[in-house]
This record gives structure tokens, C-alpha cells and sequence, in this order.
């Protein structure tokens, strides 16, 4: 494996943008579902911006991933269109899906989204079998599941590692420890103190690593996903963050520490990273507001795409249950 | 193509289904506890060679963990193969339901079409082995309540081999039933290369005054059942469903219309079965040219037992239909 070298300014900058256009997004998302021009279960990324975003720039577009409801973020860093991506949470028949699948089903085969599931843990026995396809094929291509840290106490989790170990498969297993198990804070169910520690028992490398610090996360990424192309199995990644908002939009979040959640508000990972690249010379003030404030045109294009666009005929109905239509 | 015995049985009948298939397109694959032959290929041998022939690439042992089988099987067939999933005993999708439900059938319809997921479940079950409570249920009628998946189960080794090759060719998940206890039963050869259309009931016996409808192992019993009565001049139809979902409703009422009477057996167990719901379509259409009731003939509403006797008295038999028969003759 080639020794870690910290990437170009390019690189930064392109995990920046990723993880502002996630931010943008999300904030438009909240704001929109506030003032009722879309209803939707929303569960806001806001605070685990710079684990996909370091994990995309590592990815091609032949690349899979398989996501999880809370997944916005993976879904925007991974490049789905977000036209398609608005009207798909907006119920239209623009979306990504006609519509059928909504906010925690969006696909798009074409930017490597295969299955963004609603069932805790459900995205990585799928995962195996994307990596299980490549491998067969002698393709390059790496698959990488991402969930939270409550789906690594379900069986899934375990089934999958241990399966992808014994295969070798080139699978990258990313845990998004937010530190909330829905309502529920991490030290009540889960027996290890880092996640990351359960590879052991799968004889898989597991990186515990901070999810918040770009770089950090980029070279848990890069190794990861080298170890996978190249053929030496899989990793667990467990990337620790902090969940800004309530577990779905609307959750009044009594249950979470204030004192905690200012702590990891105060350290905003999108903020302190945008000062960061600017004090560091990577890029000037100037050229991210501008790409902030183009995020902002393509998003206000989104919306209003969205709201102009149909809601799917009823038809719809008998379509895509099999390849042909069911007769009514 | 080497020529094939005069009899053949349902294990041979998959295993040449399987090999004809993996010949013709290197996309398919089978996964399954104990499938290659390191493993004595399968339990009871159904993979037997395969693994030989094409590689434990291809044919891959799994460790015992039904949610990753179902798992890898999905993600696999989104992106091209054609896996062919074991899983050993059809209680043991239980542990795997939420890959089967929530993903396999339902990935088409919430992405939009944008993907597809082309898997068989290979599954055995039926009662008759002592097997017990949590070895031999017939849990068909969960999977055809739920939209997206295709529930397939022959009654014979000729239908195992052109049903299955079916559904391998199928773009979408199908669920495949064998019945264990009848695996070792010769039948005729099956014409090779030949697949049998999913969806659609075989008339396995012309009659006039009554229409008995079943499918998997069942059949053997109906068609006794029909061969005894005839001697006493009662005159059965018989319909093999082949596929429990989707149903062929066409075929069914067609016989239905002409003899005005219908008997439904499964050695699922009576109560919200695929029974029900074939005499609600018989009703729904028929209802004012019935000359009875549609008759339903279930295993009792109870686990499968192990004591034999009990055994034999939960499973419907020869017995029961014939009493069904005669109650819609009255």
C-alpha cells in the first residue's frame, strides 16, 4: 500500500463542496418541510457532512453504495442530481424513483446509489453482493455500506462481516456513530466502547477515526478502499460525529445532552473546515462563497422543479412490482 | 446433451436445471449452505457436481447466516448475475424475511424500475420426515401476500427442472418450493432446454363434475384421489397451480365455470391460506354458478408434530380430499 500522502488543495476543496452542498441542502430541506410546501419523514444529516464526502472523492462513479434513511448526505456526495433527488423527496414523477420510493429509498444506479434502505442494518448484506459481483467479475469496482451506530447491534451486521471476511470481499463497512441509536444514546446498547473493535472478531481491520476532520476521514477512505480494490478484503470504518438534529425532522430531542450537543455544535465540522482551507492557502474566501452561493442558484432550481413538476399517475401502481405491468 | 434416464427425480431434475442454465450464461451463480461439493453438495445432494463443474467461484458454500445468503444474492443480481440462493429448509427464511420482503420484492418497485432483482430461492420443506415444528412448514401464502416476489412450487420432476429454468431466466425474484419427502419419486425426464411459463396452471386431468385444485407434492395425492374416484363415476378436473403467485385465476375459473364445483387442497394449514384466496376468486366470479361451496382441504391449524401419527393426521391426505369431494357432491 502506498504510504498516505495529505491530498491537493484540489482534493479539499472537492470534499468542501461536497460537504457545504450536503449542509445547503439539508438547511433547504428543513426550511422547506417548515413552511409546509413538502411533507416528508426527514431525518436531517446535519453534523455527519464530512464522512461521505471524504469517502466520495476516494470513489468512482462505478463505485456502489448502499445507504440507510439517514442518507441525504451519502446520496449528495456521491453525486445523484439534485433535481431528481428534490422531486424524489418531493413525491414527483421527476424523481429519481417516479416517486415511488421517497426520502428513505432513493436510487440512482447511474451515480453508484443502489439501495438507500429504511431498515436499520439492511445495507450491508446488499452490499456484500455488489463486491460478491465484482469480485466474480474480476472488476475494480469497491462497494461501500454505510449505517449508523445502532444497526451494528442487529444481526445483519454480523452475518455481513463476517461473510465479506471469509470472502475477502471489496466491501467498505462505514459506521456513522452519531452517538444516538435513534432516541437512544450509544453506551445503553452497545456493548464494546468503539465500534471499530468488533472487526476483531471478523479478522477485518477496523479504524476507528474522527468523522469529523476531513483529513482524518480521507485517509481511513483511501485505505480502505485500496485494501478493497487490490484485493485484500474488507474494512470497518467507524467514524465518529454527532447528530445535529433529532433522530426524524420535528423530534423535540429531549433526550440528548444540551451540554453535549453545543459541545459538538460549537466544533461545526462545515465552518471550521471552510476557515481552515482559507487560512491554509487551499482557497480563497472569495471562490467558496461563490461556490456556496452557486449551490444556492442549483437549489433554488431544485425547488422549484420540484414544485412544478406531477405527482406520479395512479398507474403507477401496477407498474414496477414485476418487469411487466400487473393487469389491473 | 447427454441423453437423460427414463425416470428421473426432483433432485436430479433441479440439479440439471441448475447445470443447464450455469452452462448457457456464466452469470448465474449458486449460493447456499453446504451447496459445493466440498460440502457434499447440498443436504441432500440438489447441487451435487456443480461446484466441480464450475468452479467454487460460482458455486459457493455460505456460512449459516440467511440474511447475508439473501443479502449477497440481492445486491449480486442488481448488477447482472443471476444468483440461485439455498436457502436449506423454507423455516429457516424466517431468519432472512427482511431481505426476502422488504428488499428483494420490493427494490424494483421503490427505485422506480431503475432496479431489478433477478433472484431464485431455492427452498425445501413439507411434513412426512419427523422433522418437527420448525423443519417443515408450507409458508407459501406469506410470500404470495406480498407484491414483487413469484411463488413456485412444482409437483413434479419434469415441472422442477422447466420451472425452474423459468425462473432463473425470470427478471424478477421467484421463490422456489421443493417438497423433500417426494424428492427420491421418479417422474418422466423433462424435455431439456425447455422452460415452463411461470403464471400459468397445468390441467393435469380432464373431468366434468368437480375441479381440484392444488399444487407442490399435494398434486400426487389429488390425482390419486381422482384415479379412485373415477371408479365410482365421479369425474374430476385437475389443475397443478404450478405458481401460487401470481395465480392463473384464467385457468381456475375456466374448469371451475364448466364443472360449478371446486376443492382446494395445500398441506399449508387451513386458516388464511392460499386456499382462501382462490375460493374469494372462485366467489368474486362464479358465485351464482356454484352448484356448492368451494372446499378447502389444509393441514390442521397447528405446528407440524413429530410423533408419526400425528404426523400423518396433520397432513391432508387421501382421506380428506376424497371427503371434500364427496361434501360438494351432495
Amino acid at each position: 500500500m502506498n504510504a498516505y500522502q495529505p491530498p491537493s488543495s484540489e482534493v479539499l476543496v472537492d470534499i468542501y463542496r461536497r460537504m457545504t452542498l450536503i449542509k445547503q441542502n439539508d438547511e433547504r430541506f428543513r426550511a422547506v418541510i417548515k413552511a409546509g410546501k413538502l411533507v416528508m419523514p426527514y431525518y436531517s444529516p446535519r453534523g455527519q457532512e464530512v464522512i461521505p464526502s471524504a469517502m466520495s472523492v476516494c470513489l468512482t462513479d462505478d463505485d456502489y453504495i448502499c445507504t440507510i434513511y439517514r442518507g441525504v448526505h451519502d446520496m449528495i456526495a456521491k453525486g445523484v442530481p439534485l433535481k431528481e433527488l428534490w422531486a424524489e423527496l418531493g413525491g414527483r414523477v421527476t424523481g429519481t424513483c417516479k416517486g415511488k420510493g421517497g426520502p428513505m429509498h432513493v436510487t440512482h444506479p447511474a451515480s453508484g446509489v443502489m439501495v438507500t434502505t429504511g431498515i436499520v442494518g439492511s445495507s450491508m448484506p446488499i452490499a456484500n453482493g455488489l463486491a460478491l459481483a465484482t469480485q466474480i467479475r474480476g472488476e475494480k469496482r469497491v462497494a461501500v455500506a454505510y449505517f449508523g451506530d445502532g444497526a451494528s447491534n442487529i444481526g445483519a451486521f454480523h452475518e455481513s462481516l463476517n461473510m465479506a471476511s471469509v470472502w475477502k470481499l471489496p466491501v467498505i463497512f462505514v459506521c456513522q456513530n452519531n452517538g444516538y441509536a435513534e432516541h437512544t444514546k450509544y453506551g445503553y446498547g452497545t456493548s464494546v466502547a468503539n465500534i471499530a473493535q468488533r472487526a476483531v472478531a471478523y479478522q477485518m481491520p477496523g479504524v476507528t477515526v474522527n468523522g469529523n476532520d476531513p483529513i482524518a476521514m480521507h485517509k481511513a477512505a483511501r485505505e480502505a478502499v485500496e485494501r478493497a480494490r487490490d484485493g485484500d478484503g474488507p474494512t470497518l470504518i467507524e467514524a465518529n460525529t454527532f447528530r445535529f438534529q433529532g433522530h426524524v425532522f420535528g423530534d423535540p430531542d429531549a433526550y440528548m445532552d444540551k451540554h453535549e450537543k453545543a459541545a459538538w455544535v460549537a466544533r461545526d465540522p462545515v465552518p471550521l473546515f471552510r476557515q481552515w482551507l482559507i487560512d491554509s492557502k487551499h482557497a480563497t474566501e472569495e471562490q467558496l462563497a461563490a461556490m456556496e452561493a452557486d449551490h444556492e442558484a442549483q437549489i433554488d432550481a431544485a425547488v422549484e422543479f420540484t414544485l412544478s413538476s406531477e405527482y406520479p399517475d395512479v398507474a403507477e401502481l401496477r407498474r414496477d412490482i414485476f418487469k411487466d405491468e400487473v393487469i389491473a | 446433451m447427454s441423453q437423460l434416464p427414463t425416470n428421473i427425480n426432483t433432485i436430479q431434475a433441479v440439479n440439471l436445471a441448475l447445470d443447464d442454465a450455469m452452462a448457457a450464461d456464466a452469470n448465474v451463480i449458486v449460493l447456499g449452505e453446504d451447496v459445493a461439493d466440498g460440502q457434499e453438495g447440498g443436504i441432500v445432494g440438489v447441487t451435487k457436481g456443480l461446484s466441480s463443474k464450475y468452479g467454487t467461484s460460482r458455486v459457493r458454500s455460505t456460512p449459516i447466516s440467511e440474511q447475508a445468503i439473501i443479502g449477497a444474492s440481492i445486491g449480486a443480481s442488481m448488477v447482472g448475475m443471476r444468483p440461485v440462493a439455498e436457502i436449506m429448509l423454507m423455516n429457516f427464511t424466517t431468519v432472512a424475511m427482511d431481505m426476502i420482503v422488504n428488499h428483494a420484492a420490493k427494490l424494483r418497485f421503490m427505485s422506480g424500475g431503475q432496479t431489478n432483482v433477478p433472484i431464485v430461492i431455492r427452498t425445501m420443506t413439507g411434513a412426512g420426515f419427523g422433522t418437527g415444528g420448525q423443519h417443515a412448514d408450507y409458508l407459501e401464502a406469506w410470500f404470495a401476500h406480498v407484491a414483487g416476489i413469484k411463488v413456485v412450487a412444482p409437483s413434479n420432476p419434469a415441472d422442477a427442472y422447466g420451472l425452474m429454468l423459468s425462473c432463473i431466466r425470470d427478471d424478477d425474484p421467484c421463490l422456489f418450493i421443493e417438497n423433500m419427502p417426494s424428492y427420491w419419486n421418479p417422474g418422466t425426464p423433462p424435455e431439456r432446454g425447455v422452460a415452463i411459463p411461470l403464471g400459468k396452471a397445468n390441467v393435469v386431468r380432464t373431468g366434468t363434475d368437480v375441479t381440484l385444485i392444488s399444487y407442490s407434492r399435494r398434486v400426487q395425492e389429488v390425482m390419486a384421489t381422482a384415479e379412485a374416484l373415477a371408479k365410482d363415476g365421479i369425474s374430476c378436473e385437475v389443475i397443478d397451480l404450478r405458481t401460487v403467485s401470481p395465480l392463473d385465476t384464467e385457468t381456475i375459473l375456466t374448469s371451475v365455470a364448466k364443472t360449478g364445483r371446486a376443492v382446494v387442497v395445500h398441506e399449508a394449514v387451513k386458516p388464511f391460506g392460499v386456499g382462501a384466496e382462490i375460493a374469494s376468486r372462485i366467489y368474486e366470479a362464479l358465485f351464482r354458478q356454484l352448484k356448492a361451496p368451494v372446499a378447502r382441504v389444509g393441514a390442521q391449524f397447528c405446528p407440524v408434530p413429530f410423533s408419526r401419527p400425528l404426523e400423518d393426521a396433520f397432513v391432508p391426505g387421501v382421506v380428506e380430499i376424497e371427503a371434500a369431494i364427496r361434501a360438494t357432491l351432495k
